[in-house]
């Protein structure tokens, strides 16, 4: 157990060392010495002048959100003595269930025989979809986990069998307070029929001033009430500490003429997910050619595997021919570390609504990928982890729905093959696109992915009326095959506070 | 009244035809006695003519207005609101003010535009101010994007002068008539692909004006990105969004058509561009078709067996500012996609329910005013006796959104003098 004091003074140590030679660093170098010049600056009392000077020009707060921006997505250092696996996955049995290498390299050899001209898309089948994932999820065991001989009804009924901690509603309710009844929404209180007088317009007014103030923290809090349309994409950008500077537009040119020079055999793959899933998406299509720019640049942007640091999977890595095996003749494959998988074109597509600049949306989408998404598709026992969204979502289900969750079970319709599909795009093109941004801006605004799995039993809920007729597993997917109709809020809303246990 | 509505069509659509059934409506011939014809517009031309023409009685209700191509022809549409702007200027009407380059403040919605081949001369005039411009050449009484071409040298339209300087007397078959607008070459792009916007407007009828706006509209995309680039000029995959021709391209898709919905353009400029210039936008849509509206109703014939159904065009350009391209009286009633099918129906549905009170047998003495619960998804857009009598607070603009239903009153901050325009 790491006690406090040495805690705090490691992830201080940390963060410094993250934020050095960073380009705010240099930024703030260069205001101190500008500020040298300003009459208020005195010699007597150096020191005091310029960190007064930083924090009346607004350099304090950037710098404040920089921190902040770090502490969101790195975990809490583990005991000092701990290997840097640990970070990335502090339970063992976890560790052994990711993909294995030989399973990699087979794919790759697949790809090696392909070739580049005219790439036949037909021959490339989605590397996977999410039902094969699941079945990999579902066998997941902990060898030192030991629940008794007889199956009784105090066992986990579902899908997923390891024993991971998950919230229950009393404590969700906590971490979720602010979707309380008794609290302003946007996706409920400014419905046509409020008055925004209620509570839209004061709502939108401290939105404003959130972003005057430029300070991600506050606007954290702030989305967990939702953001006005009008200012979601400057709040988004806040929170995810995207500030667009030359620098970055620099990079994605970069980026966009590596895409040009080279091909990747992994862009075929890209083609044939955005053709298969957004071309034909009643709200993304329009952006299609946007979804081919952001994901051939992010498969070449090698900054991407900076986040193979905390997160539990490992990028694969490609050997220069003949050379199989000899680490110096190895490179990351994709240069990103990220291989893409049917639908994965889904978690850029909303973003298209929000930014038309194609270097904002890709440096927010990335941000995105390496705060949240990675998590939907790799083997973690993260809160936030695929595995633990599965898990929440089941025992949601068995533990408020009893009836309906052994109704499903019995039709040979478990409730996770039905769900799993939607956690894993985070929603994306099963809601309308309205309704997912404002369930977007909870993710942000909780840095946390628990609302999916708090969805998805909230739709289960919704619905289980009709679900309880159907006799089959194919009835029970067509009663929950359109959510586009769906009002998210109202569905949290309802089953977190409104809802008899 | 008893009985049955009996109805007759010459247009075979599923979405009319399965609307008039689910109302137990009885189909009749039609030369036997019908109360409801939805007809094509040759034929409201036949029923209207003096040769062929009849009277209508009080419980017959026709689709069309007897002379509604003062609307809804290209040529025609432009003269009356010409004549419109002009008579607002001789009145000295705030409508009417112009800026200090001449052009109208209020009223310019209509890209310019000249017929051919009578104001050719007039047209060179104005070609040679920007010989650099773009323009469209559309013919006159066609539709679905055929016959039109763009051009950017006035040898392009040869053809046109050589006519106008030998037949100055000589009337041209309303066919061979075109019409040449300034091509906007900046339209709005999503995706970088050109898009506009069909809007559907009822009017029930012209003197005192009362219509209504459509709130599920869509964008029509183009499947090609758009390049203004003079080598393209011919690729009208490109320029024109009709999906007449968008749906023979290459990269035509069967499932969404090329089309968005009005809310989803909405929340994407409220989230790129700020709420504030969106609501203009929408608000700047609503006025330019009451105006048009406004600019023909002298010289409809108000008959009151008509009511009609039009198809509005309107393309955004890069400033966000909405321009009116035409005005369809038959808007396609063809179902390019499983959701345009239930739209097309719930648009026939609503606008039966609107022109045909309780789906009883009608009586065109009725006062055409349809109690606020029928209206379905057609908002009032304007109503010109409300107007009069109930004084400039009232807000009667729609807003299409996300959120369905009119969010009460709005003030109007562009400055238009409020009290004057919508009366």
């Amino acid at each position: 157990m790491v006690d406090p004091e040495s805690g705090l003074s490691l992830t201080i140590a940390r963060i410094v060392q993250r934020l050095q030679g960073s380009s705010l660093h240099s930024q703030l170098e260069r205001q101190a010495r500008v500020s040298l010049h300003k009459p208020e600056i005195k010699l007597e009392s150096l020191k005091e002048d310029i960190k007064d000077f930083l924090k009346t020009s607004g350099w304090e707060k950037k710098l404040q959100n920089a921190v902040y921006s770090e502490l969101n997505v790195f975990p809490s250092p583990c005991h000092p003595a701990a290997p840097p696996e640990h970070m990335k996955e502090p339970l063992a049995y976890m560790r052994k269930a990711q993909r294995p290498i030989s399973e990699q390299k087979e794919l790759l050899n697949k790809w090696n025989e392909m070739g580049t001209d005219e790439p036949d898309l037909s021959l490339f089948r989605p590397v996977y979809a999410p039902k094969d994932f699941l079945e990999v999820l579902m066998n997941l065991r902990n060898p030192n986990y030991e629940n008794g001989e007889q199956p009784s009804f105090r066992n986990h009924l579902g899908l997923i069998q390891v024993p991971l901690k998950v919230k229950d509603i009393p404590e969700l309710k906590e971490d979720f307070s602010e979707l309380g009844l008794n609290i302003g929404q946007l996706g409920i209180d400014d419905s046509a029929q409020v008055p925004p007088e209620f509570f839209e317009n004061e709502h939108v007014r401290v939105g404003q001033k959130v972003l005057a103030e430029q300070d991600s923290a506050a606007a954290q809090q702030y989305v967990r009430q939702g953001c006005p349309t009008a200012l979601r994409a400057d709040l988004w950008a806040l929170i995810l500490n995207i500030s667009n500077q030359p620098e970055d537009i620099l990079y994605y040119e970069q980026l966009k003429s590596n895409v040009i020079q080279h091909d990747l055999l992994v862009d075929s793959l890209i083609y044939k997910d955005v053709k298969l899933t957004a071309s034909n998406d009643d709200y993304y299509f329009v952006f299609e050619d946007y979804l081919y720019q952001v994901l051939l640049c992010f498969s070449r942007d090698t900054s991407v595997l900076e986040h193979f640091t905390y997160s539990s999977a490992t990028p694969p890595k490609s050997y220069i021919r003949g050379k199989l095996g000899i680490e110096e003749c190895a490179v990351f494959y994709p240069p990103n570390g990220v291989i893409p998988f049917h639908g994965f074109s889904m978690y850029v597509a909303p973003l298209c609504f929000l930014y038309h600049e194609p270097s904002r949306l890709y440096q927010i989408f990335r941000e995105m990928y390496v705060r949240f998404f990675f998590r939907l598709h790799s083997i973690s026992s993260h809160p936030s982890g695929i595995v633990s969204l599965c898990l929440l979502f089941e025992t949601l289900l068995q533990t408020h729905l009893p009836q309906l969750f052994y109704h499903l079970r019995e039709i040979g319709a478990q409730p996770l093959r039905i769900s799993f599909k939607w956690m894993v795009r985070a929603f994306s093109g099963y809601l309308a696109t309205d309704q997912l941004l404002l369930l977007w801006d909870r993710i942000l605004g909780y840095n946390s992915l628990e609302i999916l799995a708090v969805l998805a039993a909230a739709v289960f809920a919704f619905r289980a009326v009709n679900l309880m007729e159907v006799t089959s597993l194919a009835a029970a997917e067509a009663v929950l095959a359109d959510l586009s109709t769906l009002k998210v809020m109202p569905l949290l809303q309802i089953f977190l506070f409104a809802t008899v246990t | 009244m008893a009985g049955k509505v009996k109805w007759v069509t010459d247009i075979e659509k599923s979405v009319l035809i399965n609307n008039f059934e689910k109302r137990g409506w009885i189909q009749v011939a039609e030369n036997e006695d019908w109360n409801f014809y939805w007809m094509s517009v040759q034929t409201i031309r036949n029923v209207f003519s003096v040769e062929t023409g009849y009277r209508l009685s009080d419980d017959q209700i026709v689709n069309h207005f007897p002379n509604h191509y003062e609307l809804t022809r290209k040529d025609l549409m432009v003269k009356n609101i010409k004549r419109y702007r002009k008579e607002l200027e001789k009145e000295g009407s705030p409508l009417a003010e112009k800026d200090e380059n001449g052009k109208y403040i209020y009223l310019d919605f209509v890209p310019v535009t000249f017929m051919l081949p009578a104001d050719y001369n007039l047209f060179v005039e104005e070609f040679r101010k920007n010989p650099s411009s773009t323009w469209i050449m559309k013919p006159c009484g066609k539709a679905q994007g055929k016959g039109i071409f763009l051009i950017n040298k006035l040898s392009q339209i040869k053809k046109w002068s050589r006519d106008s300087k030998t037949s100055s007397f000589v009337s041209q078959s309303s066919k061979e008539a075109y019409v040449i607008s300034l091509y906007i070459n900046n339209p709005l792009l999503i995706g970088g692909k050109k898009f506009d916007l069909r809007l559907y407007v009822l009017v029930s009828t012209y003197r005192p004006l009362r219509c209504y706006m459509y709130k599920l509209g869509f964008c029509r995309f183009c499947t090609v990105k758009y390049t203004p680039s003079t080598s393209e000029l011919d690729n009208m995959f490109v320029h024109l969004t009709n999906v007449a021709i968008q749906k023979h391209g290459d990269d035509y898709n069967h499932i969404h058509g090329g089309k968005w919905t009005v809310s989803n353009l909405r929340l994407y400029l409220e989230s790129t561009r700020g709420k504030e210039v969106t609501n203009k936008l929408f608000d700047e849509i609503h006025w330019i078709i009451v105006q048009s509206l406004k600019a023909v109703a002298p010289v409809m014939n108000n008959d009151k067996h008509c009511f009609e159904c039009y198809g509005y065009d309107i393309i955004i350009d890069d400033k966000l500012k909405p321009w009116l391209i035409e005005v369809n009286a038959s808007p396609s009633l063809t179902s390019s996609t499983a959701n345009d099918r239930i739209l097309k129906y719930n648009l026939i549905n609503d606008t039966l329910n609107i022109a045909v009170p309780n789906g009883e047998i009608p009586d065109c003495k009725w006062n055409k005013s349809p109690p606020k619960e029928v209206l379905g998804n057609y908002e009032v857009l304007y109503d010109e006796e409300m107007a009069q009598s109930d004084g400039p607070d009232r807000d009667m603009r729609s807003r299409s959104g996300q959120s369905t239903g009119i969010k009460g009153n709005r003030a109007r901050d562009s400055g238009k003098p409020v009290l004057t325009t919508w009366k």
